[in-house]
């Protein structure tokens, strides 16, 4: 019982660390300074709030660099660092401590979110320059980072926990920024009941572990996750699932992110593509051990993934608003990621590997949309644009870089570790592995139509602007963040990729599978590379066809009845009213009416019980001083003849 | 009459000689109350010969220029404890000085500090205090009074002398100097309560209510006071612990249910005074009824005064018998929380449910009492002073929130709804209290609710701490339902007026936000420093109740 | 049992002294009614029947009792202190005089706020 949160005992003490890696928390500590002072400085800091926000946000990634220069300095098996913050709290001979995990993994997040972060405040300072509240943007930001760097650095699955709430305050307060659009405050108060839903899974999970395993660090329950019992294993699996479903935005808890767009565009990119929403991805990677011992929640993790990665797919090519189609993407290559962490050790170092680069391209996406409804005056329907590469050439460029490597152009980042995901869902072997890569595949053709669809609609064409619209370029502090990004998108994934060098760098963590060696040529050459390549090519055309050399309609037509599903995002709405909220309010009706009618009054709600106490008891608060006086002695009565009957006792 | 008799009745019947040499009393270690006492005098002085118009700025420095002096003292005196021992008793051992002194004295002094603060708010509105508190509600005279802008300039020395109470009742080593500060805490405090401005005859009610109940159950504390006597020959509290522990002074012989009513009557006093069931009555009536910055003090202070005074009785002079009262707690322990948490659920007010509440969590610090072990203490002290923050910050957001009509406080908790909306900071603070209320962790309340249970169940308590928790879980959802109301409710047709928290205020919920998520988040500084160390008392093979000077 | 006898006969004497003393008068004083023999003696007003609307007592009786609480506490503790004046020494002195001085800021505030004019 004394030590839940304890370090793991094999781990060196910070004391014999490097000042950097047992310094850890400073990590966190910037970017949570810079959002209290934002916060409780008020007005007095709107002149260089945002700067001070940008600085501790490098801070944090300047440190993170610097963590990972010493991480690379270990010997690969050394390389799984904690660090111990605090001792939380000492009561009797319980002790609870406060430990940071510094390895690959947690590191290779904590550089995506410091330093896609940092450019994403850099561009914010631009975009948001006219609002008023500009500050307090700033701040949420800030508070965010922080939020997701305790996400990703805890030790154990009670501070995971601590950061996961963190990131879903950020993310509401975020989405609602604009809190004076209804739709943004309901698409804020969705995105937070939703995520209820998983965060409740994710709890009774971590319970479960609690009184599984006595412990809650990740070694430990890793080292015990196999003697547990196999329900009691899969149980906590499929919770797990559940939590990442609701922050990953995966089937069925997917229905949030579409509205979530309602945020400020730079939260859109930051929190609801490149960091919180594959905080779910995370978390299955990091409980592999547990998933490993639990083949049955592997399988519905694999099963969820390749679902959400079509449905998402889907629902993007028929999307009018870019930021949803955006949105269906981000969905869609989530779904990519939660299959390919369903594979186990072989799919581990893919997930976070397009993880990682879809961190970078579809940031860089995002920002390229904000940049075009910057110039179009917070245009969204893609059916308003057109003809914008030459309006805005900047934006144009990092954008169609980022479009190429997320259709799997060759060469870019995306093509090389969406490859990866494709290749091992092959390798899983069987029926299955063959289900999940055809639906990889197809998923490829169907990105390339969709996100074809968006940069034809948008960049191609004629211009179907509104009237009173000048599009013009962005300024410096939007677009230098967009090439910064641009230069990720097309470089990044080689970097990782080539030589197998960031599986080989997370395996420590992840595990190592028995993969063969690096082959440029066999991954040019493999029948299912060159089908994706093929789908791609194909889905480029089709979309070309429509909606580069068709002219596109100013107002949406009709439609085949695929498309309307795909407009009402597949029904996922109704659907949950439907599986959900309905069956919920009938079980209430018909849970009232079996307790008014069979049971017979004899059974009644807790809740009902201690309301009709309540009201009883109640009854004893007359407002007399003199019925008081009698209840005093009546306890005095009470209390003497309790000592005086214990006495003679 | 025989002649031995006769000598005897001349012992006591002849005029005492004093042999002993003028005492010596460490002014020093009294200082902190000696500073409170003087700045009172000095307030009263003020009342008689400052202008009016400068009254109110001058009782202000004073009360808050003392009660800071005062806590710099209490912070200096511990370094004037011997290292050897608990603490030092002075004054003809009257009074203790000892780590739970000086730690809860400084607790109620930075409380009172807090409590002055939103008494002192005179931001936008008039204070919270009847203009002129004899004229009779509702009459012409009063009418006058509030046109002429009338203010009970007293309330500070008032206050002052209270806290004199209060900081003495925790301290005092013999029962009847505990009985005096208990009647120095609880008269001003009577007043105080009648001196609201709006629905004044709800507020002299409360004070009538307050003040009867009080009368009452300080007489069943005297009485109990002097059957213990009766037994222990002693109301020292050394003296009487040693009577227990030898079986009785021999004053009378087979005195155990002597002993045993005695301890039941003066437990029934200082339960009353911490507001356990079922001597809980006066607590909603009297909180809901006095003015919200008098209700903050109460709840705060008071609370920490009344259970210092309690963890004293029961764990130093009664320390011995604690197998004999032990039951009777579990029996009250239980009661409170059980009782005051179900009707809690019901309730409308939300001045009505903070009371309830504090009702709820002095049950749950009676669990700790039971522990009856330095761990016990500790884990009371600290949720003591968690709680007192905490409640504090609470019911200034309360003061803030007011209705359309006439600008009372919006009590309703229908009112409320809708706040997250129009006022975000303000609700959000008062969310993030009652989750400190709930026991939710990072939050103070979850520390210290972990530490009591951990200290009871530690003790052998463990049912108790069941019951504990599935109360807590009945809380939780009335404190959560608030949370809803706030933030996910529509707002009110008619909603409330929220006032901008004036710069006293502002300091108080701030200090409130501060302590609640510093305590939750690191409370090493306060669990592990400040409170007296369990785990050295342990190793120095000490007795546990030997971290109270004797 | 014994002890006790000298406090019951004490007791006793006190007792047939007030019944004497009321039967005597009874029967020995002469009765001759008139306006001022009925009304209250000494201090004030009448207590029944009561004024419309509660009755309140005029605040001057509180501010007279306490007066008197001040100047009769003060005796109280004179006396045994004067006794023995010479053993408590400078001590009991400056105790004496502290008390004195908190006890006439009381009269202070009262005679400074207007308690003592009758009007």
């Amino acid at each position: 019982m004394t030590e839940i949160l304890a370090a793991e005992p094999h781990a060196v003490t910070a004391a014999a660390e490097g000042a950097i890696l047992a310094n850890a928390w400073l990590l966190i500590a910037f970017p949570l300074a810079g959002a209290a002072i934002l916060l409780l400085g008020g007005r007095r800091t709107n002149g260089w709030g945002h700067w001070l926000a940008i600085a501790m946000s490098l801070a944090g990634f300047a440190w993170a660099v610097l963590a990972l220069v010493q991480l690379l300095g270990l010997a690969p098996q050394e390389r799984s660092r904690s660090a111990h913050v605090y001792e939380w709290f000492s009561v009797g001979a319980f002790t609870v401590d406060v430990n940071l995990l510094i390895d690959p993994l947690s590191i290779t997040f904590a550089l995506l979110i410091t330093g896609v972060g940092s450019l994403i405040h850099i561009y914010s300072v631009g975009y948001m320059a006219h609002d008023e509240n500009r500050r307090r943007f700033f701040a949420y930001l800030n508070l965010f980072v922080a939020a997701m760097l305790v996400l990703v650095l805890a030790d154990n699955y009670a501070l995971l926990f601590l950061g996961w709430e963190g990131v879903g305050l950020a993310s509401y307060l975020l989405i609602g920024f604009w809190q004076h659009k209804p739709s943004a405050a309901v698409a804020a108060k969705k995105a937070f009941l939703i995520n209820r839903v998983g965060d409740m899974g994710l709890l009774i999970a971590i319970m479960l572990m609690f009184a599984t395993f006595g412990t809650l660090s990740f070694a430990p329950v890793a080292e015990a996750a196999g003697d547990a019992g196999r329900g009691v294993i899969t149980a906590i699996g499929l919770l797990l699932l559940l939590g990442a479903c609701g922050k990953s935005a995966q089937l069925p808890l997917q229905a949030w992110l579409l509205d979530a767009m309602e945020g400020p565009t730079p939260v859109s990119a930051l929190i609801h593509a490149a960091t919180m929403v594959t905080a779910g991805v995370y978390l299955i990677v990091r409980s592999g051990p547990i998933f490993e011992a639990a083949p049955y929640a592997q399988l519905v993790v694999a099963a969820v993934g390749a679902a959400t990665l079509l449905a998402g797919a889907i629902i993007g090519c028929a999307k009018d608003d870019i930021k949803k189609a955006l949105a269906g993407s981000t969905m869609s290559q989530i779904g990519y990621m939660t299959l390919a962490a369903g594979l186990g050790p072989i799919g581990y170092a893919a997930a976070i590997a397009h993880l990682v680069t879809h961190g970078f391209f579809k940031a860089g996406l995002f920002l390229g949309a904000g940049s075009v409804m910057h110039g179009m005056n917070d245009q969204v329907d893609m059916r308003r644009y057109g003809a914008l590469r030459k309006a805005m050439p900047i934006t144009f460029a990092t954008f169609g870089l980022g479009y190429l490597a997320i259709i799997g152009f060759p060469f870019l980042s995306g093509w090389w570790t969406k490859e990866g995901i494709i290749e091992a869902a092959f390798a899983f072997g069987g029926v299955t592995g063959q289900i999940l890569g055809w639906a990889t595949l197809i998923g490829a053709g169907l990105t390339a139509f969709y996100m074809s669809r968006v940069m034809f609609m948008t960049f191609f064409g004629t211009a179907r602007w509104d009237d009173g619209v000048h599009p013009h370029e962005s300024p410096k502090s939007m677009t230098v963040p967009m090439i910064v990004l641009a230069l990720g998108s097309v470089f990044l994934g080689a970097i990782l990729v080539f030589g197998y060098r960031f599986a080989h760098f997370l395996e420590p963590v992840v595990g190592a599978p028995e993969h063969h060696e690096f082959s440029l040529a066999h991954m040019l050459t493999s029948w299912p590379s060159l089908t994706a390549l093929a789908l791609m090519v194909a889905g480029v055309a089709f979309a070309w066809a429509r909606y580069g050399r068709a002219e596109v309609p100013r107002t949406a037509p009709a439609g085949n009845p695929i498309t309307v599903a795909a407009r009402n995002e597949l029904y996922g709405n109704a659907l949950n009213e439907a599986l959900f909220m309905r069956p919920g309010q009938r079980l209430t009706a018909a849970a009232v009416a079996f307790d008014d009618t069979a049971v017979d009054g004899v059974v009644r709600g807790v809740a009902e019980g201690v309301r009709q106490s309540s009201q009883g008891l109640r009854q004893t608060q007359t407002g007399f001083a003199r019925s008081y006086a009698l209840t005093m002695v009546f306890g005095a009565a009470v209390v003497v003849a309790t000592m005086l009957g214990v006495g003679v006792a | 009459m025989n002649h031995a008799a006769y000598s005897a009745l001349e012992t006591t019947l002849a005029a005492p000689v004093i042999t002993q040499g003028p005492p010596d009393i460490d002014y020093g270690l009294l200082s902190p109350m000696l500073v409170i006492f003087a700045a009172g005098v000095l307030g009263v002085l003020a009342e008689a010969f400052v202008p009016r118009a400068r009254r109110r700025v001058t009782q202000l420095v004073l009360a808050l220029g003392a009660v800071l002096l005062a806590f710099v003292l209490t912070v200096s005196l511990v370094g004037a404890l011997p290292a050897d021992g608990a603490g030092i008793v002075v004054a003809f051992a009257t009074v203790a000085v000892d780590r739970p002194t000086l730690f809860l004295q400084g607790t109620i002094l930075v409380l009172a500090l807090a409590s002055l603060l939103l008494i002192a708010e005179h931001g936008q509105e008039e204070s919270s205090f009847a203009a002129q508190a004899a004229a009779v509600p509702g009459s012409e005279e009063e009418r006058e009074h509030v046109l002429a802008g009338s203010q009970h300039t007293e309330v500070y020395p008032l206050v002052l002398f209270a806290l004199l109470g209060m900081l003495l009742f925790p301290a005092a080593n013999d029962f009847l100097t505990m009985f005096i500060a208990l009647e120095v805490m609880s008269l001003p405090l009577y007043l105080l309560c009648g001196l609201a401005r709006r629905r004044r005859l709800f507020s002299q009610e409360a004070a009538v209510k307050y003040f009867l109940l009080g009368a009452f159950s300080s007489a069943f504390f005297l009485f109990g006071i002097a059957l213990v006597y009766g037994y222990a020959g002693s109301v020292n509290f050394a003296d009487v612990a040693e009577a227990v522990a030898g079986g009785g002074a021999g004053v009378i012989a087979n005195g155990e249910p002597l002993l045993l009513a005695g301890i039941a009557l003066a437990g029934v006093g200082l339960l009353f005074k911490v507001g356990a069931v079922p001597f809980h009555n006066w607590k909603p009536d009297v909180y809901q009824g006095a003015p919200t910055p008098i209700t903050a003090l109460m709840a705060s202070c008071t609370l920490v005064a009344a259970f210092g005074a309690l963890l004293r009785v029961f764990y130093v002079p009664f320390g011995g018998s604690v197998w004999e009262w032990r039951p009777m707690m579990w029996v009250v322990a239980i009661l409170t929380m059980v009782a005051a948490a179900v009707i809690a659920v019901t309730q409308r007010d939300i001045k009505r449910l903070l009371a309830y509440s504090s009702v709820v969590h002095a049950g749950f610090i009676l669990t700790a009492v039971i522990a009856a072990s330095p761990e016990g203490l500790a884990g009371a002290m600290f949720y003591l002073a968690a709680y007192g923050f905490t409640t504090v910050g609470a019911f200034a957001v309360v003061t803030l929130v007011r209705s359309r009509e006439g600008g009372g406080e919006a009590g309703d908790l229908t009112q409320w709804a809708g706040l997250g909306r129009t006022s975000p900071v303000l609700a959000g603070a008062l969310g993030l209290f009652l989750l400190a209320f709930a026991g939710i962790p990072l939050t103070s309340g979850f520390i210290g609710k972990f530490a009591v249970f951990e200290a009871a169940v530690a003790a052998g308590a463990t049912p108790l701490v069941v019951i504990g928790v599935l109360s807590s879980a009945v809380t939780a959802f009335f404190y959560v339902r608030i949370i809803v109301l706030m933030f996910f409710a529509e707002p009110a047709e008619e909603g409330p007026r929220v006032l901008r928290p004036g710069g006293p205020t502002g300091v108080v919920i701030a200090v409130g936000v501060a302590a609640t998520v510093f305590l939750g988040v690191y409370p090493g500084p306060v669990l592990d420093t400040m409170l007296p160390q369990p785990a050295e008392a342990e190793v120095a093979g000490e007795a546990p109740t030997d971290m109270f000077a004797r | 049992m014994e002890l006790y006898a000298p406090i019951f006969v004490l007791g006793g004497i006190g007792a047939g002294f007030v019944v004497l003393s009321m039967v005597v008068g009874a029967i020995a004083g002469p009765k001759r009614y008139n306006r001022a023999k009925l009304q209250a003696y000494e201090c004030g007003i009448d207590p029944t029947p009561q004024p419309v609307g509660g009755g309140r007592f005029t605040i001057k009786y509180y501010l007279t009792a306490m007066l008197f609480i001040v100047f009769d506490i003060e005796v109280i503790f004179l006396v045994p202190w004067a006794i023995h004046l010479d053993a408590l020494g400078m001590f009991g002195l400056v105790a004496m005089l502290l008390f004195l001085v908190n006890v006439s800021i009381a009269y202070a505030y009262e005679w400074r706020r207007g308690g003592l004019e009758w009007g």
